[in-house]
């Protein structure tokens, strides 16, 4: 890209009013991993690579098994260092009818009040990532607004060549729709969704010139393929992910990995407190808590999961326990000791906290 | 988001949530709206698909 386009380009993100945090997404460059790679299937329907991009298998998906992962496979000389890649290996036999899967992250709503969405001022949008896949051909990729009225705006990409790295931009018109406003407040906003498979009951109605009301037909239209999803093997990879205000699609903009990591904790955490002791002397029969290791004020009160460290172990003395959601701010360790006075003790094999407040 | 088992859970400060199985996982849900857990389990139980244990 020649200086004078960079410098065109920059003129247009500026009359859209950002020329810095134009990432509408969060970990858009895909550095942060909290979770690991996860497994979807029929009896586990969601599951996270890198943080905030969730894989969603609705409508009675059954023979499918795929995981989600980061990956290191990035697009040369692009300055990425990751990618969020998802691998088929056991495929779907066929899609039927009600049957669909779609990646996703969900942008929270305070964040997108500069949309001036469901007003005649409501700004345009424009979405850029590099994709790569064993599977060519033509992908639906939407917005869909669930505040407010529900309402959709569905385009689509190509994938011209077969386990390459490709760029695209698509930009989405501004909703002027009456009902078209985002509320101002912690729920969902705009939920970004990559169709990998969609059933009929989901595909028909194009919403591909702007902005519509939901209806399941309109939920994937556009989507060529399913080959994703009905192959072994096949694979699906994406990085540099960027939505912004405006119509041009600006360089990606890096983000330190503090940064994305300080983000993502708002929507999930997974707080490794290994090598930590709790014990406490309390009258018997009494119920104790306390405070789990948390970064900030997460989006809203997560649900907590927890994983006892190898070593680690809870007092036998205690007849009731366990982790609880308390609020936005802190969850909580409690125990009821029963007879025994001392009632929690985490070993040198730690305990891991998982606190999960995502859209 | 599958979810295999769902308990009420009540703590002797009268604090409350729900445990839950949720696509494999072992999740203490608060009782949230705002929280997709809970929503979730809202929905299926008001769908007739899902009932929460009570509390021991």
């Amino acid at each position: 890209m020649s200086k004078a386009r960079e410098l065109a380009e920059l003129g247009a993100v500026y009359d859209s009013g950002a020329l810095s945090n134009r990432n509408l997404l969060i970990n858009g460059a895909m550095q942060v991993n909290q979770r690991g790679t996860q497994t979807v299937n029929a009896s586990a329907t969601t599951g996270y690579g890198p943080d905030r991009f969730r894989l969603n298998a609705g409508g009675g998906i059954d023979n499918f098994v795929g995981t989600i992962a980061q990956d290191s496979d990035v697009p040369s000389g692009s300055g990425f260092s990751n990618s969020l890649k998802i691998t088929t290996t056991t495929a779907e036999n066929a899609i039927s009818a009600g049957e669909y899967i779609y990646l996703h992250q969900t942008i929270e709503a305070q964040n997108l009040q500069q949309l001036a969405y469901g007003t005649s001022s409501a700004k345009k949008v424009t979405l850029s990532f590099w994709v790569k896949s064993t599977i060519t051909g033509t992908f639906a990729v939407g917005l869909y607004k669930p505040d407010s009225t529900s309402q959709i705006h569905n385009k689509t990409y190509t994938i011209n060549s077969a386990s390459t790295w490709e760029y695209k931009t698509i930009t989405y018109e501004a909703n002027t729709l009456s009902g078209g406003a985002i509320a101002n407040d912690n729920g969902a906003g705009i939920e970004v969704a990559w169709h990998l498979a969609v059933g009929s009951t989901y595909k028909g109605t194009d919403t591909s010139s702007g902005w519509a009301n939901y209806a399941a037909a309109t939920w994937g239209t556009g989507q060529g393929t399913d080959a994703v999803i009905t192959t072994t093997n096949a694979t699906f990879q994406i990085t540099g992910v960027q939505l912004e205000l405006g119509t041009e699609a600006t360089p990606f903009e890096h983000r330190s990995f503090g940064q994305e990591l300080a983000l993502c904790q708002r929507y999930y955490q997974d707080n490794d407190a290994s090598t930590m002791g709790i014990g406490s002397a309390y009258a018997a029969n009494a119920w104790n808590y306390k405070r789990v290791i948390q970064f900030g004020i997460m989006r809203a009160t997560p649900s907590v999961a927890y994983d006892n460290g190898t070593a680690g172990t809870w007092q036998s003395g205690s007849s009731d326990y366990g982790v609880g959601p308390k609020t936005s701010a802190f969850s909580h360790l409690y125990s009821k000791s029963s007879g025994a006075i001392l009632d929690i003790y985490i070993g040198t094999g730690g305990i891991q906290f998982r606190l999960d407040a995502e859209l | 988001m599958v979810i295999s088992a769902a308990k009420h859970v009540v703590l002797g400060n009268g604090d409350r949530h729900i445990q839950a199985t949720i696509d494999g996982e072992e999740l203490a849900v608060p009782l949230d709206p705002e929280n997709r857990h809970y929503a979730e389990i809202m929905r299926q139980v008001e769908a007739g698909e899902l009932t929460i244990q009570e509390a021991d």
